[in-house]
């Protein structure tokens, strides 16, 4: 099979499919290779490169087109482009299936086979040729070098013989491919870095990265990545509201923010608000990746870079993948590679489309004259499903209600019956008992009732010191003996006195190892 | 001073200890409460030494101070690990001084009878109350200071040998004579005879045979109770020397007495009460001593305990993210607390998440090991109670249990024959290891077989926990 790439017609791409290298690597998969002349010049690629891998050179775009069975690009097809299309055609290329309804009516009319490489599905056998998560780390890298071409000052903080430099602050919003990439190239730049994202589980990543994770006051199901695919899906107000909060906070101290948040065929989430840019300091920058679906801040102009009246630059470049072309065409090209590789099994230069592959299904966009998008989910799930937590069963309202009902019944049962008998039997002493006894023992049953309310509520660690206080408070039966020790007969005292010095020992000793006790209670 | 004046410094009192009572729900409040509890207790001896009925009292401020200073003595100079013991001891002090005082009460009423109603008003301080009463009123105050002494007698040898169990001077193991609970039961109607019998006659001899047979009851009824159960005896006297103190408030006529003997015991039985429920144990089959009869054999436990060194542990620990320490009475015992703060402190210093999970009835007091560390300055914030840590061994690099036994028995789970069965332990086996520190392959105090230390994740650590635990911060210095 012949596989060519023409020249990106898109203004200001910089990019090329295939590369000297990558060429080599799909001729020894049984292909031949071909390239529109000059294809490769603004990567870094010059055609007598190519040629001297091997590749043939074609003086214009219509011979590559009619030439090439199979054509690698980077950029959307335009019309002109899908019209070259004919039925025996593959085309492998980045094609936005999901806002790019013409185009696929236009391939499949052509009936032609495409494969759209943003549709790689995230499994683990597929990364090699995830072409969005090589070009987000580039664009994340590219993203804190823009920023820090924009930021007047340095990343690290240095304490030099003229002045002190504070270290910068890096908010990186959106911990994906691109976020941790920015995340990585912010902290080897020295700044220190934090980094948000909706998804909890990306937390460990984030550290391990060596940024700080901002968690949010917010309790709820957090989302879990793994149900859609290892992307963000849409948060919920509450949670949106807590997210902004958050970031107003930190909006003050930040010096750049680079914001990475994109969902799925949406438009990108507004997290950075009029509001939160105006409290930055003059000289922040913002560099917004999500530009090209509208970007994460407000104020964010696709292409290019604004400045606000307070002196903050926002970047909204879309092309950082194309700005370090010579890097992004290699690895785009090694994933085109590595894409043949699995449309070749047999390594023999026919391609054989396996419908049945998930990488190669999930991928294919139109295929025999059919919309083939979008595809079935993978049959092996991107990322294990995250253990649910072991929870007790969720009571509904009424069943909760009903409960607490029920318990407050029984409880009240409980008392009812219990003050009944107390009552009973306290109504039955006091029949046959004289008025001063029942003076008495009024006295003792009140006490024994609050003895009951107060000691439930003493923390189990302080029941020693419970103990102890009891003990010392117990040897108020010294004031029974101080009552009979002026009274009566030699007997009487003696046995009062070892009473009042057993008691007077209790009492000192009680008091004192409670106190001894309760000072060593300390918190850290 | 009159009448009037002791009554509200008696209310002030008062409440001043159900504020003290009350306060220690906090570790900070609890610092206060004390002294609500050391106000309350000046200003009602105050009140009674100046108060109506008392004479002497320049040799009762002696006889005070003589035993405040003996008190204090003993404080300061006991060791925490030694506060069961004191405990204990103390309680036997207040349950004598009840026994005492039932008596003075008793030889008041039989002088008072005994004289001619003429001359009582020559009587003074308690007599002079007495020679007041009705006849009625005179059994009842009878039958109460009976009651007094009863209770006073049995906390009295009940606390004593408390004391000699937790001093290790009497065997820990459950004794009882030939007989067992049918002598205590004999002995308890024979109680009962000679109540009637001094209600009927007001002798002596009723009285004193009575308190024989009430010392013997706090004797027998004690010696039955295992080590084991200690922590629930402990506080099950504490609460009989409050109910001793009541009855006797009520033969002396003194609110008091009777509202703070109500306090402490009411607060005493919820105390056990709780112990007990910790240990999914009712609250008679302790009192009455030993376990709950067991329905078959305990199951048999297959492996082999498998000793390590002090190297293992020390880079099982390096290596550790979060560790759980489970202290037992073994640590008590070895004084290893110190060690213990030590080694946790050093463990933090790496980062590294130290926690105590402390089972309610670990120790010999409740709350026992709380104080063991609170006094080698663990912050209390890391110690934790078995519910608010049960859930989280699964997720524990490291566990090390030092000298626990029972509350880590998994067999309390698994095994429905086990004499503990039911019993709520701390489930360490689910960490991803354990270290056992153990003086050596015996079965501890309650004498009950261990699954815990045949597990696959489970290493024993043997020697004496202060040695090991030192050897072990050598290692990680």
């Amino acid at each position: 099979m012949k596989i060519g790439t023409p020249k990106e017609v898109l203004e200001g791409e910089n990019r090329v499919a295939m590369t000297p290298d990558s060429a080599r690597q799909l001729q020894k998969l049984g292909h031949e290779c071909m390239i529109e002349t000059g294809a490769g010049v603004k990567a870094g690629f010059a055609d007598a490169l190519y040629e001297e891998a091997g590749v043939t050179v074609v003086p214009s775009a219509d011979a590559l087109w009619t030439g090439a069975d199979i054509i690698a690009k980077v950029r959307i097809p335009t019309d002109a482009e899908l019209d070259r299309l004919t039925p025996e055609k593959t085309l492998i290329t980045f094609f936005n299936p999901g806002g790019n309804a013409e185009g696929l009516e236009k391939a499949k009319e052509k009936g032609a086979t495409v494969i759209a490489m943003e549709m790689v599905p995230r499994i683990s056998r597929a990364q090699k040729m995830d072409a969005l998560s090589s070009m987000a780390n580039i664009a994340g890298y590219r993203a804190v070098i823009e920023a820090g071409n924009n930021f007047g000052r340095f990343f690290t903080g240095q304490v030099t013989a003229a002045g002190k430099v504070p270290p910068a602050k890096v908010l990186v919003v959106g911990a994906g491919v691109a976020g941790l990439a920015a995340i990585g190239t912010s902290t080897s730049l020295g700044a220190i870095t934090y980094a948000f994202d909706v998804r909890p589980e990306v937390a460990e990543q984030v550290e391990s990265m060596g940024a700080e994770f901002v968690y949010l006051d917010f309790e709820e199901a957090q989302q879990d990545g793994a149900a859609t695919g290892g992307y963000a899906s849409v948060s919920s107000p509450e949670f949106r509201e807590a997210q902004l909060k958050k970031f107003r906070e930190l909006a003050p101290e930040m010096d750049i923010v680079i914001t990475t948040a994109l969902i799925p065929n949406r438009e990108a989430p507004k997290l950075w608000l009029e509001d939160m840019i105006k409290a930055m300091k003059p000289g922040s920058v913002i560099v917004d990746l999500a530009a090209e679906k509208g970007g994460n801040a407000e104020g964010t102009v696709m292409d290019q870079k604004v400045v606000t009246d307070n002196g903050v630059t926002i970047i909204g470049y879309t092309d950082f993948p194309s700005r370090m072309a010579t890097q992004s065409s290699t690895l785009y090209a090694t994933n085109i590679r590595h894409m043949m590789t699995d449309l070749t099994p047999e390594k023999d230069g026919v391609v054989n489309h396996n419908m049945e592959d998930d990488v190669i299904r999930g991928a294919t966009v139109t295929h025999k004259g059919e919309i083939t998008w979008p595809p079935p989910p993978p049959k092996v799930a991107a990322i294990a499903a995250q253990k649910p937590k072991e929870k007790a069963k969720e009571l509904t309202v009424e069943e909760k209600r009903a409960a607490e009902v029920a318990a407050f019944k029984k409880q009240t049962r409980n008392q009812v019956t219990l003050l009944a008998v107390g009552g009973a039997l306290l109504l039955g002493v006091g029949l046959v008992a004289p008025a001063s006894f029942m003076q008495h023992f009024i006295v003792f049953v009140l006490s024994v009732f609050v003895g009951f309310q107060v000691i439930w509520n003493v923390s189990h660690s302080l029941h020693t010191p419970l103990m102890a206080v009891t003990n010392a408070i117990s040897s108020i039966i010294i004031l029974g003996a101080l009552m009979q020790i002026g009274s009566g007969s030699f007997l009487v005292i003696l046995l009062a006195a070892l009473s009042v010095f057993m008691a007077g020992i209790n009492i000192f000793g009680g008091f004192l190892v409670t106190r001894r006790m309760l000072a060593m209670f300390q918190k850290s | 001073m009159d009448f009037g004046f002791t009554t509200a410094a008696y209310v002030v009192a008062a409440v001043l200890f159900i504020l003290s009572l009350g306060g220690l729900s906090g570790q900070e409040s609890a610092k206060r409460a004390v002294w609500y509890g050391i106000v309350g207790m000046a200003l009602a001896v105050f009140a009674t030494l100046i108060g109506p009925g008392s004479g002497l009292w320049i040799l009762s401020v002696i006889l005070i101070a003589g035993g405040g200073i003996l008190g204090y003595m003993v404080a300061t100079k006991v060791q925490m690990t030694e506060m069961p013991q004191l405990v204990a001891a103390m309680h036997s002090l207040v349950g004598l001084a009840a026994v005492f005082v039932g008596y003075n009460a008793h030889f008041e009423v039989s002088r008072v009878l005994g004289m001619d109603p003429a001359t009582h008003d020559t009587l003074r301080g308690f007599a002079a109350v007495v020679a007041h009463k009705a006849p009625v009123e005179i059994n009842i105050l009878r039958v109460e200071l009976f009651l007094g002494v009863f209770i006073g007698a049995v906390t009295f040898t009940g606390s004593v040998i408390a004391y000699g169990k937790l001093a290790g001077k009497v065997t820990s193991a459950a004794t009882k004579l030939p007989g067992g609970h049918i002598l205590n039961a004999a002995a308890a109607g024979l109680s009962v005879l000679c109540l009637v019998w001094y209600f009927n006659t007001g002798g002596f001899l009723p009285l004193f045979l009575m308190t024989i047979f009430s010392l013997f009851i706090g004797y027998h009824l004690i010696m039955g109770i295992g080590g084991a159960d200690m922590p629930v005896v402990v506080s099950m006297l504490n609460s009989y020397s409050g109910w001793a103190a009541a009855a006797i408030g009520f033969s002396l006529g003194n609110d008091l007495l009777i509202v703070v003997g109500a306090l402490v015991g009411s607060s005493g039985a919820i105390l056990s009460y709780i112990m007990c429920k910790a240990m999914n144990r009712s609250f008679v089959s302790v009192i009455l001593g030993g376990f709950g009869g067991t329905s078959g054999p305990a199951m048999e436990v297959e492996g082999e305990q498998v000793a390590i060194d002090v190297d293992g542990v020390a880079s099982a620990l390096e290596e550790a993210d979060s560790v759980i320490i489970v202290p037992g009475y073994g640590m008590a015992v070895a004084q290893a607390q110190q060690n213990v703060a030590e080694l946790t402190r050093k463990l933090r210093g790496q980062g590294k998440e130290v926690r105590f999970a402390i089972h309610p009835v670990a120790g010999r007091l409740p709350g026992h090991m709380n104080v063991l560390l609170a006094e080698a300055k663990v912050p209390y914030d890391i110690v934790l109670e078995m519910d608010e840590i049960n859930e989280d061994f699964p997720d524990t690099d490291v566990v090390i249990v030092i000298g626990s036994n029972d509350i880590v028995n998994p067999a309390a789970q698994d095994d429905p024959n086990s004499p503990i069965a039911g019993m709520p332990v701390l489930e360490v086996w689910k960490a991803k290891q354990v270290f056992v520190s153990k003086r050596g392959q015996g079965t501890g105090y309650s004498g009950i077989e261990n699954p815990l230390f045949y597990k696959d994740n489970t290493r024993m650590y043997y020697g004496d926990a202060k040695d090991s635990i030192g050897a072990l911060l050598n290692k990680l210095g």
